[in-house]
């Protein structure tokens, strides 16, 4: 076989693999990604129950409230909206009335959010980017708060 | 007084990083024999300067000198020694400062043991290492002191992030540093290779080395980061698909994937100039990682550089370095003279499919990894990239790949013959069908993945050992030649076998724990119980707990199997000295067959406590096969062939064939 025709080769299995690649990620993408929000813009987007998504915010003082069979409740504020939070599980360490969360789960009909995933990390270090940015943009956040 | 040693050993260190950088390069260009010597002497009094600012700091550290800010933002005087040594670099200041420690390391490494090297690619070698250690240190002296001092120093310093102390994450950055940072002398012999203008096969047997000790490096650092992940987060998971884990897997699989075509430029002479780009994207993989941890980019526990300046900084550093070798590659590569010819059914062809599949497995990682952060600069919409892509993506290309792997070993160079090949893992093939078609019956209709990563991972496991034993000829010779054959085998083929191997057990370990891991979760109070997985937990008690910097309360769980005691574990809830930063403890008892994962969490309203009770089959398999990887890159690293120094003696024309 000449220099050319392995050559040939190896650019036209380049090329498949390349498209393989492509092709699963184009489709990944499009189905897979979850998006952002704070309780404000859900309620702002009318977004339908059913849907996917992270929700951002504080978790509403006074809102806590443990259930049966290791289920908790609590709402999650950006002081414009709020929107209830119904989770199964352990929530994290560092999880606190008044700091921030990040709750990933879908849309339920009656307009709260059924968690599956609960972060908190409030410390100014640790602090969910995302939920700092958008408390930012609403000036609720301080750098170096709470 | 020592503080401020070490701050002036760092400030030398980069006046005799910029020496190197420039001294020995203008020599080699120059022909100038003094010149490209004075390297040498460089490479090793920037280690002996750096080493000083180490210890320094190190001793700040240990003596608990609060009029360090550094020490006092990230220490206590109450902590462990253990753990008072790895707060040195469990911020951004002292890890920066371990980073640049280890590239010291590492290019005195090259300085005093590559005496076998031709004097231009030396000089040219420890010049570009050079410069890559002027951009750290410089950044480390103008914007990431670790030595600045307090004027009031406090009595008492903020501690070092609870979740932090634990052994695994102790050792985690060291490893995954030296696994970053030995990517760098791949990129500097490959920037070399390309200012010379020549790459031949001892070339090559000098970055494989440094290829085989970074992979090795990463693969135990990885799989450190992993258990910590799961056992010491308290959520089961071992891998979350997380950016901070995507950045350090990419210089991974990039590293794998050069380890095997560095194979092919020694032994072949072939894809020279594709080792060269591979060498040059791992490293500036392994710097992407590092900027994206540590410039504050994602968020995570590893994010301590919270300053926009420093982000900016590392970005530059990133841009120079990535944007600078790529051009030097396009404009240089095509000058390399291409190597042997070969089919592609072969050894080399096998060796470039196995690259193409890793390298389009990388970029999945990668566009998963950057895609929101692009998105987010462009657009400013927020979205996360889960574990649903990665599983789609990452999972279809490397089902392939790994039905390949038994191949690859087997393959003869240049041209082979797959009929010989399939009789000699007939065998093994045979068994890996009949271990997924128990799953298939087994599951009846259950995930597709069940069967096909079993089979996958039984296939290679069992064509590992297939492959090691016909090599020694096990069962066709008399055991006394077998064991002679056994002495004489070269230690790279032990290597190989056991990272296919340990590959195999650890897919199976992945496969398995995902798909039937059993978790439940109730509300438990002292003197119940629950059934997981045949195994009964129950609540014995609950008390409080002292430990050295931290108080909390325990939970005491008996684990029963039908009458028998099995073990007792303890969950335990701390809370933290400065801060009453809270953290939890699994209770976890690893057997054979899988772990049984006991968390203790909160009290419920109805006076029981929510009790996580979690089986994780063959869980332990993950960290085994990955350590028996690392163990196999390490028993390679010893084969003489490999050994440092060898570019010498390999010139000489009589070689005994393999």
């Amino acid at each position: 076989m000449t220099r050319k025709q392995t050559r040939t080769t190896i650019i036209l299995a380049s090329l498949g693999v390349l498209g393989l690649a492509v092709g699963l990620i184009l489709y990944a993408i499009r189905d897979t990604i979850v998006f952002f929000y704070t309780p404000s813009e859900i309620a702002e987007k009318h977004i339908g129950p059913g849907t996917r998504l992270r929700l951002g915010g504080l978790v509403e003082k006074g809102s806590l409230k443990p259930g049966d069979n290791a289920t908790y409740v609590f709402r999650v504020t950006d002081t414009i909206a709020t929107m209830a939070v119904t989770y199964r599980g352990q929530l994290p360490d560092l999880f606190r009335e008044g700091q921030g969360v990040v709750a990933e789960g879908s849309l339920l009909p009656d307009g709260s959010l059924a968690a599956d995933t609960v972060l908190a990390k409030h410390d100014e270090k640790y602090m969910p980017k995302d939920v700092a940015d958008k408390l930012k943009e609403k000036g609720v956040w301080q750098e170096g708060g709470p | 007084m020592i503080a401020e040693l070490g701050h002036f050993a760092l400030i030398l260190a980069l006046a005799v990083a910029a020496w190197q950088t420039v001294a020995p390069l203008y020599g080699a260009a120059r022909a100038d024999r003094a010149l490209m010597a004075s390297g040498t002497m460089a490479a090793v009094l920037q280690l002996a300067f750096i080493s000083i600012a180490f210890a320094a700091l190190m001793n700040g550290y240990v003596t608990s000198d609060f009029s360090i800010l550094n020490v006092a933002e990230n220490s206590h005087s109450g902590k462990p020694l253990l753990y008072k040594i790895s707060g040195v670099w469990g911020n951004h200041e002292g890890s920066m400062l371990l980073w640049v420690f280890i590239l010291a390391l590492f290019g005195a490494s090259v300085a005093l043991f590559g005496q076998g090297l031709p004097q231009s690619l030396k000089a040219r070698i420890l010049s570009v290492q050079g410069s890559i250690g002027f951009a750290f240190l410089l950044f480390i002296v103008a914007a990431s002191n670790p030595f600045t001092r307090l004027s009031s120093p406090p009595v008492e310093g903020n501690g070092l992030n609870p979740i932090l102390q634990d052994p695994a994450l102790a050792f985690h950055p060291p490893f995954l540093y030296a696994g970053y940072v030995g990517l760098s002398i791949s990129f500097s012999f490959a920037v070399a290779a390309l200012l010379e203008g020549k790459v031949d096969a001892a070339w090559a047997r000098w970055v494989r080395p440094w290829t085989l000790l970074s992979w090795a490096c990463l693969t135990i650092g990885i799989g450190m980061g992993s258990w910590w992940a799961y056992y010491e987060l308290g959520w089961g998971g071992f891998w979350f698909w997380d950016p901070v884990e995507n950045a350090s897997f990419m210089p991974w699989m990039v590293a794998t994937a050069l380890l095997h075509s560095a194979i092919v430029v020694e032994k072949r002479g072939a894809l020279k100039i594709w080792t060269i780009l591979l060498s040059v994207l791992a490293f500036s993989l392994s710097l992407l990682g590092t900027f994206l941890v540590r410039s504050g980019v994602l968020t995570s526990v590893h994010a301590f550089a919270v300053d926009p300046a420093r982000g900016f900084f590392i970005l530059l550093i990133l841009a120079f370095f990535i944007g600078g070798s790529l051009t030097l590659f396009a404009l240089r590569a095509p000058a390399l003279k291409a190597g042997g010819l070969f089919a592609p059914l072969s050894r080399e062809g096998g060796l470039v499919l196995n690259n193409l599949l890793i390298c389009a497995a990388c970029a999945a990682v990668f566009i998963g990894t950057l895609y929101p952060l692009a998105l987010e600069t462009v657009t400013g919409e927020k979205i996360s990239v889960g574990p649903p892509y990665f599983n789609l993506t990452f999972g279809p290309i490397v089902l392939p790949l790994l039905l390949l792997v038994p191949f690859g070993p087997l393959l003869t160079w240049k041209r082979a013959d797959v009929l010989p090949v399939m009789q000699r893992l007939w065998g093994a093939a045979v068994l890996a069908l009949v271990a997924a078609l128990a799953v298939l019956a087994f599951t009846q209709r259950g995930p597709w993945l069940a069967p096909v990563g079993i089979g996958l991972g039984v296939w290679l496991l069992l064509g590992a050992l297939a492959e090691f034993s016909q090599r020694i000829g096990l069962g066709a010779l008399p055991l006394a030649n077998v064991w002679a054959r056994l002495k004489g085998l070269p230690r790279s083929a032990f290597g190989t076998t056991m990272a296919h191997g340990g590959l195999g057990l650890l897919i199976i370990g992945v496969i398995i724990l995902s798909l039937w891991r059993e978790e439940h979760i109730v509300s438990l109070k002292v003197g119940e119980k629950v059934e997981v997985a045949g195994y009964t937990v129950t609540f014995r008690a609950e008390e409080p707990l002292q430990g050295p910097n931290y108080v909390g309360r325990q939970g005491l769980f008996r684990i029963t199997k039908g009458d028998s005691d099995v073990a007792d574990v303890i969950s335990e809830k701390r809370l933290f000295a400065p801060g009453n930063i809270p953290t939890t403890e699994v209770g976890l008892l690893q057997t054979f067959w899988g772990d049984i994962y006991v968390v203790l969490g909160d009290a419920g309203n109805d006076g029981g406590h929510v009790v996580r009770a979690t089986f994780q089959p063959l869980a332990s398999w993950i960290w085994v096969g990955a350590t028996i990887m690392f163990l196999g890159g390490l028993i390679s690293l010893t084969d003489r062939r490999l050994r440092i120094g060898v570019a010498k003696r390999a010139a000489r024309p009589l070689q005994p064939a393999e």
